[in-house]
């Protein structure tokens, strides 16, 4: 147990969650942006995946990084696009097309990495880039916070600004306002001329580009490679995560974080004598954990919301 | 001909046009890639049926794949989004695995109970999503995924831990006793007597669906849950029950898979046969009648995939392009529906002109 705390209370178990947080909160804001538009975009995960493999291929092939997390994001976009283009036009069932774009990326990034590589597995034939890390000027100076929030990767940073640039989207902007009212009431969105369909489109787009981002982090930054089924759920754990958000962007970026301390404990004890198998389930149990408790949330604040209209009736009934 | 006949034709219709559209997209993939793609080609198409144990192997693999296609089925049929089939399937091959090794049992009744927990793990992994969907409205595509992780670990950390072959190299279990073996149905292939068990699960389930007052809720609920609440059914007790039913399928087919297939668990990973399930479900609008031929039809590309990977240089992920292609395409509502209006309004203006003569 004791070991447990030493791990707990150190820097580099901090500093391990905000590395091991940014696809998380990449992929929960992405998942935000689509949820105040009314609407669930399921295939983060495959978006990610995509979006990590083209990353890497362009980056080896350009010499370029910073080419590769323009492909990246690029394919993060063009990927949603495709979705959006099914569930949106064609009409069809949000979830299951959100399932189907993961199948196919699944499926498709490794016919890709053998055709490009000859190598079904892992990309580390290609010498791919990486994205550089920043020493933060004045911060590193500060004794603990320095080692924690100083030295990450360019992404993290990138990721902790568009939880502010998500908020304000959303919130001070007519694009924001636009979205959520669509998201809200639909019918009345398009009373005042706010087409459904095309902020929707939107926001498939948006979180594309964030899908992307954070896809580029894991094969250019996380580690440096591409593997086959590498986002291992984390598309799905940034759903729960903007479950567990409520709606708001703090609360998002907040729910991203627990789950990504859970990931960095399980990372650190695996140096336990701990089934490793145990210690890997960890941060999807603590998943569907945070999902049960924002389940529970919500439920008690419809029965609140419900009795309080009931007494207001009655109140009004009285009279 | 009224206009429901004619949307059912169109429903047929508009899956063969997917299927044939996404196969189209990958021929031609694969002869952009390919430096050989008309042997690719004649391998991926042709290729299962070459020989009669290439043919075997296509019926061979359409047992689980049904299995999983009717869990799945059942559960959409309700409207819901659970895919736990995957984890059920999966950690019922594992507690099957350690009851074909540990008990001793005699020839007839060793199978049954491998059978029966496999079954019963099926159900009980199935039951965790459900469970959380109904108790606390947990959403349950995002539970039972995360869990399908879950149950990866807990059934490698079963066979490491309690059967593990050191010898092997890899994680994988010793072998099975003979007494836990199901009977091949062919001799020289491994076609074995769950090919019966899925027939009768195959009728079962239809009768269930289209026979039952049971079967009439699920599908009520999956039409419109809140028109099942108001007239009165249990939609909840509905929903656990037909989630059971499905974790039960999918358990069994895992049980079954293990005793027929293998003499001992070797899965590297998740087997996907809880996704092909859905897949098939969708191909079958979630009939179960029609599951064993969206079945056999995945079971045959996967076969030829397979094939075309080991004698040419196209990979057999290619075949994820055709299952992604036929998911969307099916479910796309405006798929094709303009010729499907257009014959509805056509044959409506015909009899007011009957009327009006």
């Amino acid at each position: 147990m004791s070991r447990i705390f030493s791990i707990i209370f150190s820097t580099q178990f901090f500093y391990s969650i905000l590395r091991i947080s940014t696809p998380i909160i990449f992929a929960s804001l992405g998942a935000l942006i689509t949820a105040s538009a009314g609407t669930i975009n399921i295939g983060l995960e495959g978006m990610m995946l995509f979006s990590a493999l083209v990353g890497v291929i362009v980056s080896a092939f350009s010499n370029s990084v910073l080419l590769g997390l323009i492909a990246a994001v690029l394919t993060g976009v063009l990927v949603s696009a495709l979705m959006s283009y099914v569930t949106l036009i064609l009409k069809s069932h949000i979830t299951l097309t959100g399932i189907a774009i993961n199948m196919l990326a699944a499926g498709a990034t490794v016919f890709i990495l053998y055709l490009v590589c000859g190598e079904k597995g892992i990309s580390s034939s290609l010498s791919s880039g990486v994205l550089p890390r920043l020493e933060l000027p004045l911060i590193s100076e500060i004794p603990i916070l320095g080692e924690i929030l100083s030295n990450h990767n360019v992404l993290t940073y990138l990721a902790l600004l568009m939880v502010f640039l998500t908020y304000l989207l959303l919130r001070k902007t007519r694009l924001g306002l636009r979205i959520r009212a669509v998201g809200e009431n639909e019918n009345a969105a398009l009373s005042v001329g706010a087409k459904p369909i095309k902020y929707r489109f939107i926001a498939m787009l948006l979180s594309g580009v964030l899908a992307g981002l954070g896809g580029a982090y894991m094969s250019m930054g996380y580690v440096s490679w591409f593997s086959r089924d590498m986002i291992a759920g984390r598309g799905f754990i940034a759903l729960a995560a903007q479950q567990l958000g409520q709606g708001s962007t703090l609360g998002t970026f907040l729910a991203s974080l627990i789950f990504g301390a859970a990931d960095s404990l399980a990372n650190n004890l695996q140096t336990l004598q701990m089934p490793s198998e145990f210690v890997q389930s960890i941060p999807y149990a603590v998943t569907i954990l945070g999902l049960v408790i924002f389940s529970i949330i919500k439920r008690k604040q419809q029965v609140k919301k419900l009795k309080e209209i009931m007494k207001q009736e009655t109140a009004r009934i009285e009279k | 001909m009224n206009s429901r006949r004619i949307e059912r034709r169109f429903n047929i219709i508009r899956t063969l046009v997917a299927i044939a559209a996404s196969l189209g997209i990958a021929i031609v993939i694969i002869l952009l890639v390919s430096k050989d793609p008309w042997n690719a080609l004649y391998n991926f198409l042709v290729g299962p049926v070459t020989s009669l144990r290439r043919f075997c192997n296509v019926l061979e693999l359409a047992i689980p794949l049904t299995f999983c296609g009717l869990a799945v089925s059942m559960i959409f049929s309700a409207g819901l989004s659970n895919l736990a089939a995957e984890g059920s399937f999966y950690t019922a091959c594992a507690t099957t695995a350690l009851a074909a090794i540990l008990l001793d049992l005699p020839p007839v009744i060793h199978p049954i109970v491998c059978l029966l927990i496999g079954t019963a793990t099926g159900i009980l992994v199935m039951g965790i999503p459900a469970v959380l969907k109904l108790k606390w409205n947990a959403n349950e595509l995002v539970s039972s995924l995360m869990l399908n992780y879950i149950c990866l670990y807990i059934a490698t950390y079963l066979i490491r831990t309690q059967v593990l072959d050191s010898s092997l190299g890899i994680t994988g279990s010793v072998s099975f006793q003979t007494t836990a073996s199901l009977p091949n149905l062919v001799a020289g292939t491994r076609l074995h007597l769950g090919l019966v068990f899925v027939i009768i699960a195959i009728i079962v389930c239809w009768l269930t669906l289209y026979r039952t007052k049971l079967g009439y809720s699920v599908r009520m609920i999956g039409h419109n849950e809140h028109f099942s609440r108001y007239s009165g059914m249990k939609v909840g007790g509905t929903l656990l029950v037909v989630q059971l039913i499905g974790g039960a399928l999918a358990g069994f087919g895992g049980a079954t898979e293990m005793i027929g297939m293998y003499t001992r668990f070797q899965y590297q990973g998740l087997t996907q046969y809880g996704f092909d399930g859905m897949l098939i479900a969708i191909i079958a609008r979630y009939n179960p009648a029609l599951v064993p031929i969206a079945a056999v039809f995945l079971s045959y590309i996967r076969t030829g995939a397979d094939i075309m990977n080991r004698t040419s240089d196209v990979p057999m992920e290619i075949i994820s392009v055709i299952q992604a292609g036929i998911i969307m395409l099916i479910v796309a509502k405006k798929f094709l529906n303009t010729f499907e209006y257009k014959q509805v309004v056509n044959q409506s203006k015909e009899r007011l002109e009957e009327k009006e003569m």
